[in-house]
C-alpha cells in the first residue's frame, strides 16, 4: 500500500515536473521570460511604459534573427 | 536498469525499426499503414540519436562537461542565458521548424512515398542532425558566432564573404517560394483570403492588450488571438458562400502577388510593432499547436496510405516539378532531411541559451530529429490522398490543362484515376471553388490534414473548416517567415553596403531603411513574380533552386565544420597527433553527398535539354515560340544565379580542402578560433 502511494506521488511529481517545463518552454518562446528578466534587470515594475521600453529594447536583435525555412 | 535488459532493449528498439524499414520498402501493390512510417522513423531516431550521436559527443567533438558556455561567462540576462536544456529545445525547435518540412515532402510524394521517407530518415540522423549539432557546438565554443564569421575565421575571407552571399541567396529565393506558396493557396478562395485578412485586425487588437491591458502577457495575448482565428474560419465560411462578400476577396494571383509584396515592403519599412509582433507571436502558437495536433491524430486514426511506395514519375517525368528521384527528391526535401538554414540557427540564438557543452547534443541533434518528425506527418498527409486527387491538385494547368475535365483526364491517363465531378465534390466539401492547378504543396498539405481530421472530429461536416484551418495556418506562419525573413535580409544589404557608404550601414536612418528594403523586396518579388506568370506553375523552377540555395548553404556549413574537425584532429597533446582527424567521416560523406546532390541538379537545372527541367532549354523553347521576352529572361536569370551560386560553393570547397591539406600535411597550423577554457561554475553549483 505504502509502495504503492509512493509510486503514485512520484509519477504526480513527474507531470507536475513536466507542466512546469512545459510553461517555461512557452514562456521563453512567447518572450515572456525575457521580459521578466528586463524588469528584474531594470529593477522596473510590469506598466504599460515598461514593456515599451522591453519592446525598444528587444526589437532589434528579434529583427535580426533569421527564421527558418 | 540493468545492462542485459539494456541490451535487449536496444536490439527490441533496432529489430522493430528494421522490420517497419522493410515493410515499407518492400510492399507493393496494397496500401499500408501511415504508422509504419512512424514507427520506422521513430526507432531509427531513437538508435541514431542514442549510438551514433553519442559516439559524435565522446570521440569527434568531445563535449566537456566542465568547459563553461558563453552563455555562463557573458551571462547579460539579454542574449546569453544559462537556459534550462528543455526549454532551449523548445526555442531551437521553434525556430528551425518552418513551412519547408510541410512543403517539401508533399511535392517529392509524386514519387510515391518510399523515396521522400528514407531520405527523410536517413538524411536526418546522417546529415541534418550532425550538422545542426556540430554547428551549434562549435558556436557554443567560439562565444557564440554566427556561421559565416565562424567560416571568415576557420577558412578565411573569402569563405566569409563565400558563405555571406550564400545566406542572402537563399533568404531571396526563400521568401519569393514562400510568397508563391501563399499565393497558390489563396487564389480564388475567399475563404482562405478572408481568414488571412482577418489575422491583421486580430493582431493589432492582440497588440493593444499586449501594450495597454496586460502588458508582457504574450501567452494569454495568443490564446486570445488563436480563439479570434477560430472565429475568423467559421466567419469564412459566411464570406464565401455570400456573393457580393465572396467577389471582395476573390483574388487572382497577380493581385495576390502584388498585396504581398507591398506588405513585405511595409513590413520591413514602417515602424508596425503593433501588426507585426503579435502576429508573429500567434503564428508560433498556432504552429506548435497544430504540428502537436497532426502528430496525436496520425498515432490515433492510423490512417492508410494511399499513394504507391514508388510511382511512374521516378523517371522524371513528374507533373509537380520535373526531374528523377537523384536529385531532385533530394534537393525537394531539404528541411526534414538536411536544411543548411538551420546552421543559422545553430549559429544564431541558441548557442547563446546553452548551459552545459554536454546539452548541444539534445538540443542539436534531437531538435533536428523533431522537425524531421515533422517532415514524416507532412509525407503522411500527403499520401493520405487519393494519388488521382494528389495529382489534380498539384499539377499546373500548362501540364494536365485549365478545363477540369482534361485535367482530370490527364490525371486518369497517367494510372491514377480520378473524375471531374469528384474533385468538384471535394471542392465543395472543402468550401473551394476548385482544386485543380493548386500547386505549391499547401492546398494538398491541407486536404490530406483535412481528411486524416474529419475522420475523427465533426466527420465530413468539419472538412471545410479543418481544410480552412490548415491553409490559414500555413498562409500564416508563411507570411510571418516573408516579414522576418525581409527584415533580416534588409539589415544584412544594410551591414554589407555600409562598408561602402557608411550612411546607408546605419539601421536607423530612414532613407537607408526605404533603400535596402526595397532592394530586397525587389529582388523576392522579382522571382514571386516570375513565378506568378511562369506557364508551368512557378514551383517546377522555383522549389529547385530554393532546394539547390538550402543545400549550397548546408555544404557550406559541413565545409566550416570538415575544415574545425581536421584542425581539432591535427592538434598535438605533447608532440603527439590525437589521431582524431580518422573521424571527420562524420561531416565528409553528407558534405560529399551534398556535393553530389547540388552539383547535379544545378546542372540538370541549367544545362538539361528537357526544357522542363533546364532553364536555358526552356529559354530557348520560349524564344523558338516568340514567347514574352521576360519570360526568357527570367529563365536566364535562374540559370545566372544556380551557376554563380555553384562557382561560390565550388570556391569555398576548394579554399577549405587546401586548408585541410596544408594542416593534415603540417605546413599550415592547426589552430583554431575557440575561446579559451574556462573552468564552469554550475558543475559546482549543481553538485552543491
Amino acid at each position: 500500500m505504502k509502495k504503492n502511494t509512493r509510486k503514485t506521488n512520484s509519477i504526480i511529481a513527474a507531470i507536475v515536473r513536466s507542466f512546469a517545463v512545459l510553461v517555461a518552454t512557452l514562456r521563453e518562446i512567447f518572450d515572456e521570460s525575457a521580459y521578466q528578466r528586463f524588469l528584474e534587470r531594470s529593477r522596473l515594475q510590469s506598466s504599460t511604459r515598461a514593456y515599451q521600453i522591453f519592446r525598444q529594447e528587444n526589437e532589434l536583435s528579434k529583427s535580426r534573427r533569421p527564421r527558418c525555412c | 536498469m540493468p545492462n542485459t535488459l539494456r541490451v535487449l532493449l536496444w536490439i527490441a528498439v533496432s529489430l522493430l525499426g528494421a522490420v517497419a524499414l522493410a515493410t515499407i520498402a518492400l510492399h507493393r501493390g496494397e496500401q499500408i499503414n501511415a504508422l509504419w512510417l512512424v514507427v520506422a522513423a521513430v526507432s531509427t531516431y531513437a538508435v541514431a540519436y542514442r549510438f551514433y550521436s553519442s559516439f559524435i559527443s565522446a570521440k569527434v567533438l568531445a563535449l566537456d562537461p566542465v568547459r563553461a558556455t558563453p552563455a555562463e561567462r557573458l551571462d547579460n540576462g539579454r542574449d546569453f542565458i544559462p537556459t534550462n536544456k528543455w526549454v532551449v529545445f523548445g526555442h531551437h525547435f521553434a525556430a528551425i521548424a518552418g513551412p519547408g518540412p510541410l512543403v517539401g515532402p508533399v511535392l517529392a510524394a509524386q514519387f510515391g512515398y518510399l523515396p521522400g521517407t528514407l531520405w527523410i530518415i536517413a538524411g536526418a540522423v546522417l546529415g541534418g542532425c550532425v550538422q545542426d549539432f556540430v554547428i551549434l557546438l562549435f558556436s557554443v565554443r567560439r562565444d557564440g558566432k554566427s556561421l559565416t564569421e565562424m567560416a571568415k575565421s576557420e577558412i578565411g575571407r573569402v569563405g566569409g564573404i563565400i558563405a555571406y552571399l550564400a545566406v542572402i541567396s537563399i533568404i531571396v529565393i526563400l521568401l519569393a517560394v514562400a510568397a508563391l506558396i501563399v499565393v497558390n493557396a489563396l487564389k480564388s478562395s475567399p475563404w482562405g483570403t478572408f481568414t488571412i485578412a482577418m489575422t491583421m485586425p486580430i493582431a493589432v487588437l492582440m497588440g493593444v492588450y499586449l501594450r495597454r491591458l496586460r502588458p508582457g502577457k504574450v501567452l494569454e495575448s495568443s490564446i486570445l488571438g488563436f480563439i479570434l482565428v477560430l472565429a475568423a474560419i467559421f466567419g469564412g465560411q459566411w464570406v464565401s458562400e455570400a456573393p457580393s462578400w465572396a467577389a471582395i476577396f476573390t483574388l487572382t494571383a497577380p493581385t495576390l502577388g502584388i498585396l504581398i509584396i507591398v506588405y513585405g515592403f511595409a513590413a520591413s519599412a514602417l515602424p508596425v510593432w503593433l501588426l507585426l509582433a503579435p502576429r508573429d507571436y500567434l503564428s508560433t502558437f498556432v504552429k506548435l499547436g497544430t504540428i502537436s495536433l497532426l502528430a496525436v491524430g496520425i498515432v490515433a486514426l492510423r490512417p492508410s496510405l494511399h499513394m504507391p511506395p514508388l510511382t511512374r514519375f521516378a523517371d522524371g517525368t513528374g507533373p509537380v516539378f520535373a526531374g528523377k528521384i537523384f536529385p531532385f527528391a533530394f534537393i525537394t526535401i531539404a528541411c526534414g532531411a538536411i536544411s543548411g538554414f538551420h546552421s543559422l540557427i545553430s549559429s544564431g540564438t541558441t548557442p547563446k541559451l546553452i548551459r552545459r557543452e554536454t546539452e548541444t547534443r539534445f538540443v542539436g541533434y534531437g531538435g533536428m530529429m523533431a522537425e524531421s518528425m515533422v517532415a514524416i506527418m507532412a509525407m503522411i498527409a500527403a499520401c493520405v490522398l487519393q494519388p488521382g486527387v494528389y495529382f489534380a491538385v498539384n499539377s499546373p494547368a500548362g501540364i494536365v490543362g485549365q478545363a477540369s475535365t482534361t485535367a482530370a483526364d490527364t490525371v486518369s491517363a497517367w494510372g491514377f484515376p480520378v473524375s471531374a465531378a469528384q474533385m468538384a465534390t471535394l471542392a465543395h466539401a472543402v468550401g473551394e471553388q476548385t482544386l485543380f492547378n493548386r500547386t505549391g504543396g499547401a492546398p494538398a498539405f491541407a486536404l490530406g490534414m483535412a481528411q486524416i481530421f474529419s475522420n475523427t472530429l465533426g466527420g465530413q461536416a468539419l472538412m471545410a473548416l479543418w481544410y480552412h484551418f490548415a491553409i490559414m495556418f500555413e498562409a500564416l506562419f508563411i507570411l510571418t517567415v516573408l516579414d522576418a525573413g525581409t527584415r533580416v535580409g534588409r539589415f544584412m544589404l544594410q551591414d554589407a553596403l555600409g562598408h561602402i557608404w557608411k550612411p546607408i550601414g546605419r539601421t536607423s536612418w530612414y532613407p537607408s531603411i526605404l533603400f535596402t528594403s526595397a532592394l530586397i523586396v525587389a529582388a523576392w518579388g522579382n522571382f514571386l513574380w516570375q513565378g506568378i506568370k511562369d506557364p508551368l506553375g512557378g514551383i517546377n523552377s522555383l522549389w529547385p533552386l530554393f532546394g539547390i540555395c538550402n543545400q549550397l548553404l548546408a555544404t557550406v556549413a559541413l565545409c566550416v565544420a570538415t575544415t574545425i574537425i581536421v584542425k581539432v584532429g591535427c592538434r598535438k597533446l605533447d608532440g603527439v597527433r590525437t589521431g582524431r582527424v580518422r573521424y571527420v567521416f562524420i561531416t565528409l560523406i553528407p558534405l560529399c553527398w551534398l556535393v553530389a546532390v547540388t552539383f547535379t541538379a544545378s546542372w540538370h537545372k541549367v544545362l538539361d535539354p528537357n526544357p522542363r527541367i533546364g532553364f536555358l532549354a526552356h529559354a530557348r523553347q520560349l524564344a523558338a515560340t516568340g514567347a514574352n521576352p521576360r519570360l526568357i529572361f527570367n529563365d536566364r536569370l535562374d540559370a545566372a544565379v544556380t551557376g554563380v551560386l555553384v562557382v561560390m560553393v565550388a570556391t569555398i570547397l576548394i579554399e577549405s580542402g587546401m586548408v585541410c591539406l596544408r594542416i593534415i600535411s603540417g605546413s599550415r597550423s592547426a589552430e583554431t578560433k575557440e575561446s579559451p577554457f574556462v573552468m564552469t561554475r554550475l558543475a559546482l553549483e549543481e553538485q552543491a
